[in-house]
């Protein structure tokens, strides 16, 4: 185990973080510039893993197994939001026949 | 015992809550009958106590509880019942009782006659509280409750604005009268520490004579009696009073709630006593109210109008007779009057019942052959109060005709003379009523009948109480018969042991001048209205100095000058800058700053789910940013 830790500790941690947070940006930027719903899900996905990402190499650099276990916490609520999002969104689809969201504008003064 | 004078209150005030809860439920005539059971039953109890408070000369003190407490001030609910509460628990509920049962008649077609019933309970439990109370406090929850069911019961007939307008001046000019009452009482509590009555008489004795401190708490009392009592300038509203049932006018403003202002102020004897300046006032202004109700007497045409100002000119006479320091013969001429009055009051209701409501006395006439009983009745009531012997109001009066002699001769002759402007309105009202043929405006809206018997009797019982009731005290000419000196005696006592030693007595022969010379002016004063009002063509319209005594000498349009239109203005103009402009601004202000705030905060529902993402993104960064950056 020490040897797979020692071996992933020659790359070093900041090229981890910033590579997650690109990922985290790319993700913000897909939700707030995409039309298709699905890319939105998607998109929210790339952010939650993003997450994992860094959570998983904090825990390995410094040898603490508790970032690894909340990322099982985290890919748990990614999964009921997935299941929760599509579903809503099938409805959706079955009102306005379309997954564009600024199709969406009913609810306004 | 103590256990009886505790039942006194609870009669009324069951039988007042129990015909007021039930009013639209009970049987007309049956609250009639509870209401004078319950005053019977007070009766009784009353005679009961008045017995054992005369045989045993014992002052009984019913605490019932502690009311205020704190520190070491201590206030309790507590009745005493001494010769002079007996005595005026006997007048309450004595006359109480049969004018009970004479509204049972009176009152027989009207539609809301249980809530009449209910207040004169109502009234009844008031005054009992008033009377009974051992300090001060407790007299002035009472004197606040009479004052309260005068007021429903003179706005009884609510629907008719005039009467409303009438309770309410009733009620103002008492509450006028009652801050003066609370200054006395707070100055009491400040200078004595307790406002136990028997307390404070007993401390004030120590002070002396002229003390300026008895004098300003004298004064305030005083200011409060004289709005109780209606004497100048507080005495406009008595004669307004007249608008509410006759039964009404006979028992509070003739017999019982006029008289606590004498009671209050015999019952505080001793303080009075100790400030000469006061008794002075109390005398000037009794004169000058007697004087001035009496002339007005003369001028007026309404039946119940010229009791009224009969009455004042009587309450006047009565405070007088305080200001001369004699408090018996006060309270004597208080028991007398409440009979006689009581009786002319009542006549005065059977007139107007045997000609269906009229009460003008222009309109009336030759009604000894058509209403025998109530003339029989009507005629002792004004011979009564007129002051010829043997009738009761004659020895009432002769103490305070004596008193006012030992005074000085033209304190005397004042006085006189003001008992005797009695007899002229007196025997006005008699002769134009009954005795002078009915002109042309005799139009009564049935045929004249008498009344039920249920309203003749308790009339005839006060009748015969205005005959013999004078006889427990003789002038001193003709024997030692001092019945209600000597039953006074013990109350008066430390008031008269204050007052400086010896006054005056008169010789024999003033005092037989005294005697008769006032009886001889009466007869002819009878003889002279008998020519004028009974043979004269019609009653003649006032003209002249005869117009202002018959406009009441324009006591209420000055009242109306100097206060009801400047407050009316003032609150005119309080409603118009203050609430309409400034308050209801403001109101107004903020209802309309928030609908401005929401016109402009809608625009954010924009139904964009796009601009919801962007803005929730950078919620969370602002978040972000100021929890852990800052």
């Amino acid at each position: 185990m020490e040897s797979a830790i020692t071996q992933f500790q020659i790359i070093p941690l900041q090229y981890y973080i910033l590579f997650c947070s690109a990922l985290f940006s790319i993700g913000v930027i897909g939700v707030l510039a995409k039309r298709n719903a699905l890319v939105i899900f998607m998109s929210v996905e790339l952010m939650l893993n993003s997450a994992n990402l860094l959570l998983a190499a904090f825990s390995a650099y410094r040898n603490d197994p508790a970032g690894q276990i909340f990322v099982f916490f985290i890919m748990v609520v990614a999964a009921a939001e997935v299941a929760i999002g599509l579903a809503l969104l099938v409805v959706v689809y079955r009102s306005t026949h379309s997954i564009d969201i600024y199709k969406l504008d009913r609810l306004k003064w | 015992m103590q256990l009886i004078s505790i039942l006194l209150l609870v009669f009324p005030l069951l039988g007042f809550l129990t015909i007021g809860l039930f009013q639209r439920q009970m049987n007309r005539n049956l609250s009639g009958i509870l209401a004078s059971v319950t005053i019977f039953i007070n009766f009784v109890l009353a005679a009961f106590l008045f017995g054992y408070v005369t045989s045993s000369n014992q002052v009984l003190e019913v605490p019932l509880f502690d009311w205020i407490k704190f520190a070491d001030i201590s206030i309790p609910f507590a009745l005493t019942i001494d010769r002079l509460s007996a005595l005026m628990l006997m007048i309450v509920n004595g006359v109480g009782l049969l004018i009970h049962i004479y509204s049972i008649g009176y009152m027989k077609e009207d539609e809301s006659v249980n809530r009449f019933f209910a207040y004169l309970n109502l009234f009844i439990f008031f005054m009992l509280i008033l009377v009974l109370g051992s300090d001060y406090l407790m007299l002035f929850i009472g004197w606040e409750g009479v004052g309260l069911s005068s007021y429903l019961l003179i706005g009884f007939w609510f629907k008719d604005h005039a009467n409303n307008n009438a309770a309410k001046k009733a009620f103002i000019m008492n509450r006028i009268g009652d801050l003066g009452f609370l200054l006395g009482i707070f100055l009491l509590f400040s200078t004595f520490k307790t406002l136990s009555v028997s307390d404070i008489a007993a401390k004030a004795s120590l002070m002396p004579s002229g003390n300026m401190t008895l004098t300003i708490v004298t004064m305030c009392l005083f200011v409060g009696a004289m709005g109780k009592s209606a004497q100048i300038p507080l005495f406009t509203w008595l004669p307004d009073a007249m608008a509410g049932p006759t039964p009404v006018s006979a028992l509070i403003h003739a017999a019982t709630m006029v008289t606590a202002g004498i009671y209050l102020i015999a019952r505080s004897s001793v303080l009075f006593v100790l400030s000469p300046l006061t008794m002075n006032v109390i005398l000037v202004v009794g004169a000058v109210t007697a004087l001035v109700g009496g002339l007005i007497a003369i001028y007026q045409n309404d039946i119940k109008k010229i009791l009224a100002y009969s009455t004042v000119s009587q309450l006047g006479f009565l405070f007088m007779a305080l200001g001369l320091g004699s408090f018996s013969g006060a309270m004597f001429h208080l028991t007398t009057h409440a009979f006689f009055k009581a009786l002319l009051f009542l006549a005065a209701g059977s007139v107007i019942h045997a000609l269906s409501g009229e009460q003008d006395i222009r309109k009336m006439g030759g009604l000894r052959s058509k209403i025998p009983f109530t003339f029989a009745l009507f005629i002792v009531g004004t011979i009564a109060i007129s002051g010829i012997p043997p009738f009761a109001g004659f020895f009432s009066k002769e103490v305070i005709l004596t008193a006012a002699f030992e005074h000085g001769t033209a304190m005397g002759v004042f006085a006189t003379c003001i008992s005797l402007l009695t007899t002229i309105y007196m025997f006005r009202l008699l002769f134009v009523v009954f005795f002078k043929p009915a002109g042309k405006d005799f139009k009564p809206a049935h045929s004249v009948h008498e009344s039920p018997k249920v309203m003749l009797y308790p009339m005839a019982v006060l009748a015969i109480l205005s005959t013999v009731a004078g006889f427990v005290q003789l002038p001193k000419l003709f024997s030692e018969t001092q019945g209600f000196d000597n039953y006074l005696a013990p109350i008066f006592a430390k008031a008269n042991g204050l007052v400086a030693a010896s006054e005056p007595t008169l010789s024999v022969q003033t005092e037989w001048l005294i005697f008769i010379l006032p009886l001889c002016v009466i007869a002819l004063l009878v003889f002279y209205s008998y020519n004028r009002f009974v043979n004269a063509k019609e009653l003649t319209p006032a003209t002249g100095i005869q117009k202002v005594l018959a406009d009441k000498f324009y006591f209420d349009e000055i009242y109306d000058f100097l206060f009801v239109k400047p407050l009316g203005f003032l609150s005119d103009f309080f409603r118009q800058a203050v609430d309409q402009t400034i308050i209801n601004g403001f109101v107004n202000a903020v209802g309309n700053g928030t609908l401005f705030a929401g016109k402009r905060l809608r625009r954010l529902q924009t139904g964009n789910v796009g601009f919801y993402l962007v803005i929730m993104v950078f919620s969370v960064i602002a978040i972000l940013f100021f929890n852990i950056i800052l």
